[in-house]
Parts: C-alpha cells; sequence; structure tokens
C-alpha cells in the first residue's frame, strides 16, 4: 500500500495560492436590477455578506446589483424600507437583512423584496454553526435569492476541483485543488511529482476520483476527503484513465487498456467488479454517465476522427452523436440530460460547444484556439472549461446562452475543473 | 446543512496538514514520517540515460531515444523505422536487456484522448519492434498523453518535439 501510494502526497494548504483572480466580461443588457443593501453585521465577521451576494449574483449575469454608494437609504429590515426611494432607481428587488446574536449562536435573517408591489417575497433565518465560515452563508443565500426569482436552483454554495501544474517541464509539481465556486478558499487536496489527471467529484462531493502516476504507471485513485483517505482504485497494465460517477455514486466508469486497447469499462465502487462496456480496437475514452443513469456519452476514434457516441449503460452497440466540425471530444451532459457540453475541433481549433441532444444544433460557446474539460454548473446555466491564457492554462466560465463569461486565473497552470454539485 | 459539515472536515484536514512539517502529509499513516515518505518515492524525471548494457553486448545501443511522429498519426516516419532498426538489433542481440516505450503527444486534443493516443504510438514502435524479431518481454509500454511536454509553447516547433515515443531502459 505504501509503496503504491508513495508518488502523492496528501495535504491541504491555504496559503497554498494567493487565489484564482477573476475577471468578468459580458451581460447586463439583459440583466435584471436589484439591490443587496448592506446587512446590519459588526465588521469584525471578516466578511461583508452583501458583497459576496453581489458578486455572485453579477457573475451569473442575471442580475445587476446596484452599488451601495448608489442606495438613497440603507434599511436592514423589510418595515424600514420606503419603497418609493428604491422605484426611483429602477430597482426590481431589494434584499435587506441582519446578522443575529442568539446566546452564541449567529444567524442571518434577510428578506426579498418586490419593490413595485411592495410586497416581501421571502423571508428566511439561516443558521451559522462556525462564524469563522460566514462565505459559505452568503453563497447560500445568493443561491436562495436566485432561485426565488428565476426558478432555477442556484449554482453559487458549490465547489470547484481542478488541476494545477506549477514549475517547468520535469520540474513539474501536480496538485489536485478543491475552491469554492468563486475560485475563493482553495485547497491543496494531493500533490505528486507526476502528473495528476481528470478529477470527477462523486455525486455526493465526499470523494474525488482522479488519475495519478506511480513511476510512470497510471492508477485510479478515489480520495475521501474528509478522512484524506486515499485507496488505488484500478491499476491495470496500460491506461487507468477517465473516471466518470453514475448518477447514483455506486459504479465508475472509466478507460482501462489492459485488453489491448482503450475501451470503457464499468466497476463497482465498493466491490472494483468489472464489466467491459465498450469493445473495438478504435480509442474509447471520456466516458459521462447520463444524468438518469441509463446511458454514456464517450469519445472514440472508430469512424477515423474522434467523435462522441452513445452507448446504453447496459451495454449494446455504440450510436455517433456528434457530426458538425473535425473532431468533437470529451463530452459532459446537463444536469438535465438535455446537453452534451464537448469540445468541438475545426480550422479555427478547440473550442468548448453544447449540442442540443433533441433538436441536435451546436452552439459554440468559446473561441479557442485551446479550449477543453467543459464542466457544468449544478443548475446547468454555466458551463466552466479552461483555456490558453497569458500566464498559462486558466480557468473560464461563459453562461450556457454565451453571454457573460469570466476568466479564473493564477500564476502556472490551471486546467481540467470540474463543478461539484449544489451544497444546500 | 451539509455545507458545514464539508467545511469543519476541510478543516481538519487542514489541521493535519499543518501539523506534518512540510505542509503535506503521507498518503498512508503507517510510515513513520513525512521525510522518509517522501523519500523513499523515486520522482519522475524522464527516461534515464543510464545504461544496463554490459561489454558482452554484440550489437551496441543506439543513442537516439526519440521517435516523432505527425499530428493526431501513430504512423512511423522512415527516420523513425530507421532509429528502430537499430533498437531492435540492440535488443535481438541482448535478450536480457529491456526497454519502456514512452508514448507523448502535443497540447492540442483532450487530455485522455491524448493518453489514448501516446499508447498508441507506443504501441506502433513496438510492433516494429517485434516485427524485427525482438522479444515483446523485453518491452513494456506506458502514455503520458500531453502530460509531459518536452518544449513548451504553442506553435508547430514545439509540438513536433513533444509528439513523440522515448525509448527508454
Amino acid at each position: 500500500m505504501k509503496k503504491a501510494l508513495a508518488g502523492i502526497l496528501l495535504g491541504a494548504c491555504a496559503q497554498a495560492h494567493a487565489g484564482l483572480e477573476i475577471t468578468v466580461s459580458g451581460g447586463e443588457t439583459a440583466a435584471r436590477p436589484i439591490a443587496i443593501v448592506p446587512f446590519a453585521q459588526s465588521t469584525d465577521l471578516g466578511v461583508n455578506l452583501a458583497d459576496i451576494i453581489s458578486a455572485d449574483l453579477a457573475r451569473s449575469g442575471q442580475f445587476q446589483p446596484k452599488a451601495p454608494g448608489d442606495m438613497l437609504e440603507k434599511p436592514t429590515d423589510a418595515a424600514q424600507v420606503n419603497f418609493r426611494n428604491w422605484r426611483a432607481l429602477n430597482i426590481d428587488n431589494i434584499v435587506v437583512g441582519q446578522v443575529r446574536r442568539n446566546g452564541g449562536k449567529l444567524s442571518v435573517r434577510f428578506q426579498l423584496l418586490d419593490v413595485l408591489r411592495a410586497q416581501t417575497l421571502a423571508g428566511y433565518d439561516v443558521d451559522v454553526p462556525d462564524p469563522r465560515r460566514l462565505r459559505p452563508v452568503a453563497h447560500q443565500i445568493a443561491d436562495l435569492i436566485y432561485e426565488k426569482l428565476t426558478g432555477v436552483p442556484g449554482y453559487f454554495n458549490s465547489q470547484i476541483a481542478y488541476v494545477a501544474a506549477t514549475g517547468e517541464l520535469k520540474n513539474r509539481l501536480f496538485q489536485i485543488v478543491i475552491a469554492d465556486a468563486d475560485g475563493v478558499n482553495p485547497v491543496t487536496v494531493a500533490t505528486s511529482r507526476e502528473p495528476l489527471m481528470s478529477p470527477a467529484w462523486s455525486p455526493d462531493r465526499t470523494q474525488l476520483a482522479y488519475v495519478g502516476f506511480e513511476r510512470g504507471r497510471s492508477a485510479i485513485y478515489v480520495h475521501t476527503l474528509a478522512s484524506g483517505e486515499l485507496k488505488r482504485f484500478v491499476q491495470e497494465k496500460g491506461i487507468n484513465g477517465a473516471p466518470a460517477w453514475s448518477p447514483d455514486g455506486r459504479q465508475l466508469a472509466v478507460t482501462l487498456s489492459f485488453e489491448r486497447n482503450p475501451d470503457i469499462y464499468v466497476m463497482d465502487v465498493a466491490t472494483g467488479a468489472r464489466r467491459q462496456l465498450t469493445q473495438h480496437f478504435a480509442i474509447d475514452t471520456e466516458p459521462a454517465w447520463s444524468p438518469d443513469g441509463k446511458q454514456l456519452a464517450f469519445t472514440s476514434d472508430r469512424g477515423g476522427q474522434p467523435q462522441i457516441y452513445m452507448v446504453n449503460a447496459s451495454g449494446g452497440d455504440a450510436r455517433r452523436v456528434t457530426f458538425e466540425g473535425k473532431q468533437n471530444l470529451r463530452a459532459r451532459y446537463s444536469p438535465d440530460g438535455k446537453l452534451l457540453a464537448l469540445v468541438n475541433v475545426d480550422e479555427t481549433g478547440y473550442r468548448i460547444a453544447v449540442l442540443d441532444l433533441a433538436s441536435r444544433d451546436l452552439r459554440i460557446l468559446s473561441s479557442g484556439p485551446l479550449d477543453e474539460s467543459p464542466s457544468f454548473a449544478p443548475n446547468g446555466a454555466v458551463v466552466i472549461y479552461a483555456a490558453q491564457g497569458r500566464q498559462g492554462a486558466e480557468l473560464a466560465t461563459v453562461s450556457v446562452d454565451g453571454r457573460i463569461r469570466q476568466r479564473l486565473s493564477q500564476p502556472g497552470d490551471v486546467r481540467e475543473p470540474t463543478w461539484s454539485s449544489l451544497i444546500r | 446543512m451539509k455545507v458545514f459539515i464539508k467545511c469543519v472536515a476541510l478543516a481538519g484536514l487542514l489541521t493535519l496538514a499543518a501539523c506534518a512539517k512540510d505542509e503535506t502529509r503521507p498518503a498512508d499513516e503507517s510510515t513513520a514520517t513525512p521525510e522518509a515518505d517522501t523519500s523513499s518515492t523515486t520522482p519522475y524525471s524522464g527516461p534515464s540515460a543510464g545504461s544496463s548494457v554490459t561489454s558482452a553486448a554484440m550489437a551496441s545501443m543506439p543513442n537516439v531515444r526519440i521517435v516523432h511522429f505527425a499530428f493526431d498519426s501513430s504512423e512511423i516516419s522512415s527516420d523513425g523505422q530507421t532509429l528502430i532498426e537499430g533498437w531492435a538489433a540492440y535488443l535481438s542481440a541482448n535478450a536480457d536487456a529491456k526497454v519502456r516505450l514512452e508514448g507523448h503527444c502535443d497540447e492540442r486534443g483532450t487530455r485522455e484522448y491524448n493518453v489514448g493516443l501516446g499508447e498508441r504510438r507506443a504501441n506502433a514502435v513496438l510492433q516494429a519492434l517485434t516485427s524485427r524479431g525482438v522479444s515483446q518481454r523485453q518491452i513494456s509500454v506506458s502514455s503520458f498523453g500531453e502530460e509531459r511536454p518536452v518544449a513548451e509553447g504553442h506553435d508547430e516547433a514545439v509540438w513536433q518535439q513533444n509528439r513523440r515515443v522515448e525509448i527508454a531502459n
């Protein structure tokens, strides 16, 4: 066991990175005006709740939060609100709130108001079990506001896992990093001198599966985040790659090549029992489960060029689903199962696209030239991916309608982002 | 709320990490110290130039170790064939000698697909060697995809160097 895992060190260090630097562009034209009035809170809490909520909502592209300096009043409870002051600013909705202390416990009470109707749409009390961790509470509040006003669940209180690579060529250091969805609080959970690849969240967010190498041999690991337990899940001769959790978390689809060439296998997480899902002399890899668990999309070059195919989870013949562009690779299903995000290749390079599975429309979302690894936000409204930036590979997000974009960068390469499910 | 359970758990990991001197901790708790675990690991630093060949070698070991490929191709060029010819002669004459074929790709294409492509390239070299009479037992194959470039940059001059199979021993 020791030998097998010797190449990978588990570790966490909050200071490992300064954090991802975020740049937002686009949006605004169709965004709805909202005001998150500064909450009644003491400054020693370390974070400004209204600022974080405003930043989340602004990043979604769906909202245009008013700057506090432009507000005519700063109420912290619905009873104090003079709606005329907000109609004058053409604000649709305002949020007021306060941090409350009951004994030793903190909670946040906030209200979401409809300015035109002069009504309270919703009021919530959110517990704060750990006053040192207020950011997740702010994200949770942003999710509640987003869901109430758009009818779709939010995605702010979630995490991204990604691979960071620093150092030149042979001295490269590989890390698996987990950060909040806004790029804040990056924590390194594994470090290796050999490549780390393909992180994949378990549906319940308690585990990550990823690929590592030990003296040149690849293996798939399952890393339990709370305990730090790292289990070598499979290490066959040849390729052990592309782990993908089934929606119920009980199976991992993986790529193995020990039977001569890369094929997709489905493995039981608890027992390690496996069955071969695809059997072709081509490269079959990069499996992804449909949200209902009934089929998998995967990349195959059985037709000469890599394209996306689908196969029933129970097996059988694969059918090709992509036809536009020279190549299409590494598909991921949207949470509702209606779209595939993938890498589309033509003369202009490698770009992120979404394929509507019903209409077969392919919408290009990024400009390339070397974009890869798309992953849907838990509500399906945003796709995160890796792109080539000025400092190296960096992360980027784009709304599924292509309207709003952001870049998340840090020195060195950051790549293979993968979005967790929503933390409610 | 689940979020806080999760956060406490991560905070616990942080604490554990802080206990280890170098802010990392060994994967296996049974090992003595992070230092011992780290030092027992040989960081992979590419194929070594070291030789296991003895003076009894009948054919000498070729000094060129890299076979290059065209984009998205595993076809071996005539230069590559010449190079493999030399290795085949060496391996056939030295039945104890072993080589590891490491397939690599340029940065274009997705990462896991490139792992597959790198293995295909390494297998092409394997087949070229075995078709010249080398025993398969002398050869092992691995692929790093695009994870281990030898040159950095985003143009064809760089990509060309990175599309390769390294013959290591």
